[in-house]
């Protein structure tokens, strides 16, 4: 269990081109095909993930890691969402210094770039749609729209700080549900 | 620690662990204050770095932070690996990211246990749903922010948005997603060419020397 924790770890890190919330999906999929967690249980994990200090995905990695395996699972599964960052930053450190000019790097950004705005926009998506537990329209989906749009407002127009937002909502929440 | 730095009493090997402790510090400092992901650090590590401690130079600083958002993992990892490999190969790059990833590790276990005690509470669980609500909107954030970079034609407005449908509709992989969008502009860059249309790679916004556009402010 705590190896295929670490390697499914490492792969994602591998592959986790955008960061944090791009790579939510990449973690939930592995999670849920793995069994280690239900869809409400990811959502409390990105949750509490987004609302700590930090990488959200190396927090999610340690949070999920945790809860599979205790403090070990956190362990492992930290070092497997970071080791890959250390091995290929060295690469590029020792081999292409100045990659970031290079015609083939932009190439390969530009069909990267859309694809991780979609794999966030779907892990938006996949997160608003849990939080409807009803199908039909009900006081806690009136709240949850209201708690979203304001937080937009704030994070955009008043560019307030995420720890704001979070606590704001937090409070929110208590008032409303 | 910096007037031991200069002593020249001072062997070598403790020269260079008093650096990598150093490393090590930097980052540990850095980590618990930052909201917000990776990017959120991306200040406050060329504060400590480039402006205070001048162990960088401003334009070297530049080209590390923006190969560390084009990389793989966590813009905020990343950068901290690149800056302790420059100063100190190697470990210095293990001594960085263990700065940056140890405090943070330790807020979200402890976190995570003093939810799992109070995770029946009707209190606990109404505030969660509100921070439910908070963290759509800083995902939505980062999608926008994403997409200001990314989307400038047609071909990478379909992508942006054909990617969630099929991923709402099929249930696939992500990662195959990634692996369409590694080969997507290696197949279509040609094509265009061979056509004979204007090829353009990136916003020109990009290429301007406004740093803040060159910095794709997606959350880590």
């Amino acid at each position: 269990m705590i190896w295929n924790l670490f390697f499914i770890f490492i792969k994602i890190g591998l592959l986790s081109f955008g960061g944090g919330y791009a790579i939510l999906p990449m973690i939930q999929h592995e999670a849920m095909a793995g069994g280690w967690l239900s869809e409400k249980e990811f959502q409390e994990v990105v949750s509490i993930a987004g609302m700590s200090p930090g990488p959200v995905a190396t927090n999610s990695a340690t949070l999920i890691g945790y809860r599979v395996a205790g403090i070990e699972g956190a362990i492992v599964s930290t070092l497997g969402m970071v080791l890959p960052s250390l091995i290929i930053i060295i690469v590029i450190s020792i081999f292409f210094y100045r990659v970031r000019d290079s015609q083939w790097i932009k190439t390969l950004f530009y069909g990267l770039r859309p694809v991780i705005t979609g794999l966030i926009a779907y892990a938006a998506i996949r997160f608003g749609l849990n939080s409807m537990e009803h199908a039909f329209v009900t006081w806690q989906t009136i709240g949850m729209l209201i708690i979203v749009f304001a937080a937009l407002y704030g994070l955009m127009k008043y560019k307030l700080h995420p720890l704001t937002i979070i606590v704001a909502s937090g409070i929110l929440g208590v008032a409303f549900f | 620690m910096r007037t031991t730095m200069k002593t020249n009493a001072m062997t070598n090997t403790d020269l260079r662990i008093s650096l990598l402790f150093q490393l090590f510090w930097v980052f540990v400092r850095i980590g618990p204050v930052t909201f917000g992901g990776g990017y959120a650090m991306i200040p406050m590590i060329e504060r400590e770095i480039s402006a205070k401690r001048k162990w960088l130079g401003e334009e070297e600083m530049d080209e590390i932070l923006s190969l560390a958002g084009a990389a793989p993992g966590g813009v905020g990892v990343n950068a901290a690996a690149f800056i302790g490999y420059r100063l100190a190969g190697v470990k210095g790059a293990i001594a960085a990211i263990a700065g940056i990833t140890i405090p943070t590790f330790i807020i979200v276990c402890l976190l995570s246990a003093v939810y799992s005690q109070l995770a029946e509470e009707p209190k606990v669980i109404a505030a969660m749903k509100g921070i439910h609500g908070a963290v759509i909107a800083l995902i939505l954030v980062a999608a926008y922010r994403m997409a200001k970079n990314a989307i400038f034609d047609k071909t990478t407005a379909v992508t942006a948005l054909v990617i969630p449908i099929v991923l709402l509709v099929s249930g696939i992989n992500p990662i195959y997603v990634i692996a369409v969008g590694l080969i997507i502009g290696f197949v279509y860059m040609p094509i265009k060419q061979l056509l004979g249309l204007q090829v353009r790679t990136e916003k020109d916004s990009l290429n301007n020397s406004d740093e803040e556009s060159n910095y794709p402010e997606y959350y880590i």
